[in-house]
């Protein structure tokens, strides 16, 4: 799977275009087109570019950086990695909050005008442009009202000691609360529009099957008992929900990095995503690639673990 | 073709709402409401806009909204409302165009493919697979950069995104109705293979086209704003929308508003329009989903 994945980004990069004649433009001389395409193997057959490709990747070497100083594209590309995956852990565990609470509360109005307003807020968040509403977001808390930071992960003078990448993490292991608060103010608004940009296919799931189980016998059971209604509601029939959500979850992941390559550029945070607009602007093509080749690589890496995870959770799934 | 069907079924469906459907026939409404009326700005662009979209200097730079520019003037002098009045058209362009040929590619390979099945079959569906693993914008993004800016660079960009959705769902289609009585009846009357793909089974498989077309449309409006948001979308005289919002970012912090909301705005209406037609469309079609 990895491998026809990793195949597919070579050919759709290599089809699609000369990566030298769009860097340097129409009218740059033949002589320096040649030197720069010898510089990257691009002169070489096809399937030698091929496998010098393959083997690479297989040395987790992703080339050189085609500008500033040339730096390995791995390295850069890890040292921009936490700050995605800070970013994308807690817009992830807010979107699921969201969309489960909302998708429970529609439910149990079904068919009430509260029902259909969750039910339109499902489409709506599907539509939302992330740069835009992270714009009207920015607008109305960071510039009129001035409660949060509109950009970046950390006021520069408050940036806590580099642990593992992750700030909130960080300020919590090196007990420092200013930068703590500080990181979590910078957290709130991209969190916040990615997270509700991915909340609505939760609210839809989750709605459509506690309206399946609350109709179910062991709910009318529950209920003849005299349970408690939250204790039905959220013991017995979200448990059995719950299923499909992590189904979902799984399939989320390609969603929620896409989303982060716009949230961080939308908010200026400096994750993979942000990276990777800024080296857009600045036509470095080794960059981008490797970014691409690098993003391919943990889709795949995340299904696999997601499969595995299954098995533990129902027991009935074999490979 | 799909196209030329879906205000037939649309007409037929909308006698078909009831009062128990009354959300959905709401959401086909209003969705189509905003989506003519988009085409409408888009086709009589030259008359609407009062302004040409591109001449610096028509008001003060970042004048805010007023009688004279209903949404104001960027930060060259332009006025943001010719500017969207001509972007609805740019936008409308480029969708359309890359749904009927990526439908067109991915329902042609699709009824091939699961036709005739085999080492062709596996082959193209492996390949069709690892496209849509991938995330639409990223895949969009690695094509882009190397196909470079232009309408027909970011309409062929689209494209490929899309193909491998009508790829799956057709192929699947076909491979069930392959089995079917009555097409095995065309085969025992002699039909060949080319009569039967196109005669016999392309006609069963189109109802469920429009609703994925519609989706479909709805996220392309979305990448293709993504696209030239992050500046690899069209060339700067072309008036568009995505372009538009990354530079109303310029002065945000000057509380100048306009330039970026009304741009982003458009988007967030359009992708609505389809949607919200596309889930209507696929609540009265499909009614075992009814209730979700």
């Amino acid at each position: 799977m990895l491998l026809i994945l990793l195949s597919v980004v070579f050919v759709v990069l290599r089809v699609a275009g000369d990566p030298v004649s769009a860097m340097l433009g129409g009218h740059a001389p033949i002589s320096e087109i040649e030197r720069i395409r010898k510089q990257l193997g691009l002169d070489k057959p096809l399937y030698i570019q091929y496998l010098n490709y393959l083997m690479n990747l297989a040395h987790f070497d992703l080339g050189r950086s085609m500008i500033w100083g040339q730096r390995p594209v791995l390295d850069e590309i890890l040292e921009h990695f936490p700050a995605t995956l800070e970013l994308s852990i807690s817009a992830f565990t807010f979107s699921i909050l969201l969309g489960v609470f909302t998708g429970v509360f529609s439910a149990r109005r079904r068919n009430k005008p509260a029902d259909h307003a969750i039910r339109l807020y499902g489409i709506i968040t599907y539509s939302i442009f992330i740069p835009w509403f992270g714009l009207v977001l920015q607008l109305i808390f960071g510039v009129y009202l001035g409660w949060l930071p509109i950009s970046g992960r950390s006021d520069p003078r408050m940036a806590p000691e580099i642990i593992t990448g992750l700030y909130v993490l960080d300020s919590i292991l090196t007990m420092n609360l200013p930068s703590l608060i500080d990181s979590i103010r910078h957290l709130i608004l991209p969190t916040v529009t990615l997270g509700i940009y991915l909340s609505g296919i939760y609210t839809r799931l989750t709605r459509t099957h506690m309206i399946d189980i609350l109709q179910s016998d062991f709910i009318r059971a529950a209920r003849a008992r005299g349970l408690p209604e939250r204790t039905i509601i959220y013991k017995h029939a979200l448990k059995n929900a719950f299923i499909p959500i992590l189904t979902m979850m799984g399939l989320q992941f390609a969603l929620l990095l896409a989303g982060a390559v716009l949230t961080e550029t939308t908010f200026s945070w400096p994750g993979m995503g942000y990276f990777l607009y800024e080296r857009i602007s600045y036509r470095d093509f080794t960059t981008i690639q490797g970014t691409i080749v690098f993003i391919a690589t943990l889709i795949v890496l995340i299904s696999l673990i997601v499969d595995i995870i299954y098995v533990y959770i129902d027991p009935r799934i074999r490979y | 073709m799909a196209n030329l069907t879906a205000p037939k079924m649309i007409t037929s469906m909308l006698s078909k709402i009831s009062p128990r459907r009354g959300v959905e026939g709401l959401f086909i409404i209003v969705g189509l409401a905003i989506i003519l009326t988009f085409i409408f700005m888009a086709i009589f662009a030259p008359v609407l806009a009062p302004y040409d979209p591109n001449k610096t200097r028509v008001g003060g730079l970042y004048e805010s909204p007023n009688p004279k520019f209903p949404m104001g003037t960027d930060r060259l002098g332009r006025d943001i409302l010719s500017r969207i009045i001509w972007g609805s058209r740019t936008v409308l362009i480029v969708t359309f165009l890359s749904m009927a040929l990526s439908s067109a590619c991915g329902v042609t390979l699709g009824l091939i493919s699961g036709y005739v099945g085999g080492k062709f079959d596996t082959a193209l569906s492996l390949f069709m697979d690892s496209l849509y693993a991938f995330p639409g914008l990223i895949l969009a993004i690695a094509l882009a950069v190397m196909l470079g800016q232009g309408i027909m660079p970011v309409t062929v960009s689209l494209t490929v995104v899309y193909v491998p959705i009508y790829f799956r769902m057709i192929r699947s289609e076909v491979l069930s109705m392959k089995e079917s009585l009555f097409v095995e009846a065309a085969r025992a009357i002699g039909a060949k293979g080319r009569t039967l793909i196109f005669k016999y089974i392309f006609p069963n498989v189109i109802p469920s086209i429009p609703i994925v077309l519609s989706l479909n449309a709805a996220d392309a409006v979305l990448t293709l704003a993504a696209l030239s948001f992050l500046g690899l979308g069209l060339p700067a005289h072309i008036p568009d929308w995505g372009f538009d919002l990354r530079m109303g970012y310029g002065a945000l912090t000057a509380k100048i508003w306009w330039p970026g909301t009304f741009p982003g705005l458009m988007i967030v209406l359009l992708t609505l329009g389809f949607s919200l037609f596309g889930e209507g469309l696929a609540e009265i079609l499909n009614p075992k989903l009814s209730g979700r």
